[in-house]
């Protein structure tokens, strides 16, 4: 039996690029798992029913107990999460839905794009491949720096050029070198990357997002198009193999 | 003692609480957190005689105090639930209430005529689908076309049939009225309400169909009404729908006159809600020397 919504104490809340929040939690103790590499919870900072529906937020990093998430702030509800600040309590629902396959062998390519790098920190951690990561940002580049210890070569890019190559991180990607591409980003650049990869026979991995209202497989919300049918995104995903995801247009 | 149980065509609940359709799945997701045993039924998924993939583009949309759906009946056809989903809600120590949707009336008759031969304990009619084109919610706004639908389903139904009212019928009161004529042995109320949003930015709607259904609790002093006045008129079971998020807005429609009540969203704000309101009514009946719900049922 799985736990419902559980009061998770803050640790940490902290700004670390503009919009752009680190979270660490504690949970009460538990014998289950507090997640995979690619899992979610549903976060809730607010005790009344305004906003009503909880937020879905990705794992980034799970250490000593402390569940790490990273979140950009986009509207109400994270924006109430963003206030929050050490000792305040959170709601939580998970670790939910279906996370990376942490059997890949070989060379793999790890491709972010913006909050994208947020699963990206737990993954690099917990998969044995030979890693390389792409990160691509629009101004700003933040958090790259957690992810040098576990990765062989990083690139970077940025919209604007500030730092790395200027342009999109899919420019610098060359799939050919690669067993397998895992990544999770805005859906113009996953579906540039499965194009890219179909073309050489690459497989990949891919993270998607989408509005969502319960978060375990209920409502249908946050269902997206594929080969076999419609799929849930909280439920069979968030992570799909690219070749079987639909991208509409 | 108190005594939680009601009795709604003849089926004993053993407490109010049902799941709502389209809230609840086939109750798989949920079995996960609860022993579903525990609730007085459950409400499926809206089934429709053949498979439904359901509406493209944006699906939810929050709102104030509750959220805009756009799912359009997305299910796996009545053959599939029978043979997949059936099997293990049958295992389940509670009511099955299996929500039928269409978009013609063969289509209901067909569905139900399926149902017919299973084990589920009632059919709930969905009259009031916003989602699909021609998706039932004709149905649920003229109370003459509805007075139709009922009367022929009622015809082939071998199980006791609930008709689940929208809240954009013309005059909720006439279509009550006019359900029970046709042979409805009890209602349940409400469906969605109408709605929609509009993205500011792009200067569109956001949802692909336009209109919406608005549920949560921002419905519930209207649908807590349209319960309280329906009940006044007709004499069949009603089941009270909208907005309960705990165990005071569900005794609220009891004394509206709602002789169970279903779940909906809230469902998907808290897992096990539904099990939150059963225990808060048993507290709430027990602190004020309630024996059973009958003594409060439609008090005011």
């Amino acid at each position: 039996m799985q736990e419902g919504y559980r009061k998770g104490k803050i640790e940490s809340n902290i700004q670390i690029a503009s919009n752009i929040y680190e979270l660490k939690i504690s949970l009460p103790y538990t014998c289950d798992s507090l997640g995979e590499p690619g899992q979610f919870y549903m976060l809730r900072g607010w005790g009344a029913m305004d906003p009503f529906l909880p937020r879905p937020i990705s794992i980034c990093d799970i250490s000593h107990g402390i569940i790490t998430f990273l979140y950009e702030v986009r509207g109400r509800g994270t924006h109430i999460i963003s206030k929050l600040g050490p000792g305040d309590e959170l709601e939580v629902l998970g670790p939910l839905g279906k996370g990376f396959n942490l059997d890949l062998e070989g060379s793999i390519a790890l491709v972010s794009g913006g909050i994208g790098i947020a699963p990206m920190i737990y993954l690099a951690k917990r998969l044995d491949a030979i890693k390389d990561f792409y990160c691509g940002f629009r101004k700003e580049a933040y958090y790259i720096d957690k992810l040098k210890d576990h990765v062989n070569s990083i690139f970077i890019s940025t919209e604007e050029g500030s730092i790395g190559h200027k342009g999109f991180i899919t420019d610098l990607l060359k799939p050919e070198k690669y067993k397998g591409v895992i990544a999770c980003g805005p859906i113009p650049m996953m579906k540039k990357v499965v194009e890219m990869c179909k073309h050489e026979g690459v497989p990949t991995y891919i993270s998607m997002e989408n509005r969502m209202a319960c978060g375990i497989g209920a409502c249908l919300g946050c269902t997206i198009q594929t080969s076999s049918g419609m799929k849930r995104v909280c439920k069979e995903g968030p992570v799909f193999s690219g070749e079987e995801v639909v991208f509409s247009d | 003692m108190i005594d939680m149980k009601v009795n709604i065509c003849n089926i004993e609940f053993k407490n109010p609480v049902i799941a709502a359709s389209g809230t609840f799945g086939f109750g798989q997701e949920y079995n996960e957190y609860f022993c579903l045993s525990r609730l007085g039924g459950i409400c499926t998924k809206g089934l429709t005689l053949y498979e439904k993939e359901g509406n493209k583009g944006i699906r939810i949309h929050e709102t104030t105090g509750g959220l805009l759906n756009s799912i359009g009946l997305q299910n796996p056809g009545i053959d599939k639930f029978i043979r997949e989903e059936l099997p293990f809600l049958e295992k389940q120590d509670t009511i099955i209430i299996a929500n039928v949707g269409g978009s013609s009336i063969e289509e209901y008759i067909g569905a139900v005529e399926k149902l017919n031969e299973t084990s589920i304990d009632i059919i709930e009619l969905n009259i009031s689908c916003p989602n699909v084109k021609e998706g039932g919610m004709a149905f649920g706004i003229k109370s003459e076309i509805a007075y139709e639908v009922v009367l022929e389903v009622r015809q082939v139904r071998k199980k006791p049939l609930i008709v689940k009212l929208s809240p954009n019928a013309e005059n909720i009161v006439h279509m009550a009225e006019s359900c029970v004529k046709a042979g409805a042995d009890g209602l349940s109320l409400v469906n969605t309400f109408s709605g929609m949003a509009i993205d500011i930015y792009g200067r569109k709607p956001v949802f692909d169909n336009i209109i919406a259904g608005l549920s949560g609790p921002c419905i519930k002093p209207i649908a807590l009404r349209m319960v309280y006045e329906v009940a006044r008129a007709v004499d069949v079971p009603i089941i009270g729908i909208g907005g309960i998020v705990d165990y005071k807005d569900a005794i609220e429609y009891i004394m509206a006159g709602a002789w169970a009540v279903q779940i909906g969203s809230g469902n998907f704000i808290n897992p096990t809600l539904s099990l939150d309101v059963i225990q808060g009514m048993e507290r709430f009946m027990l602190d004020q020397g309630i024996k059973s719900l009958e003594e409060i049922r439609g008090v005011i």
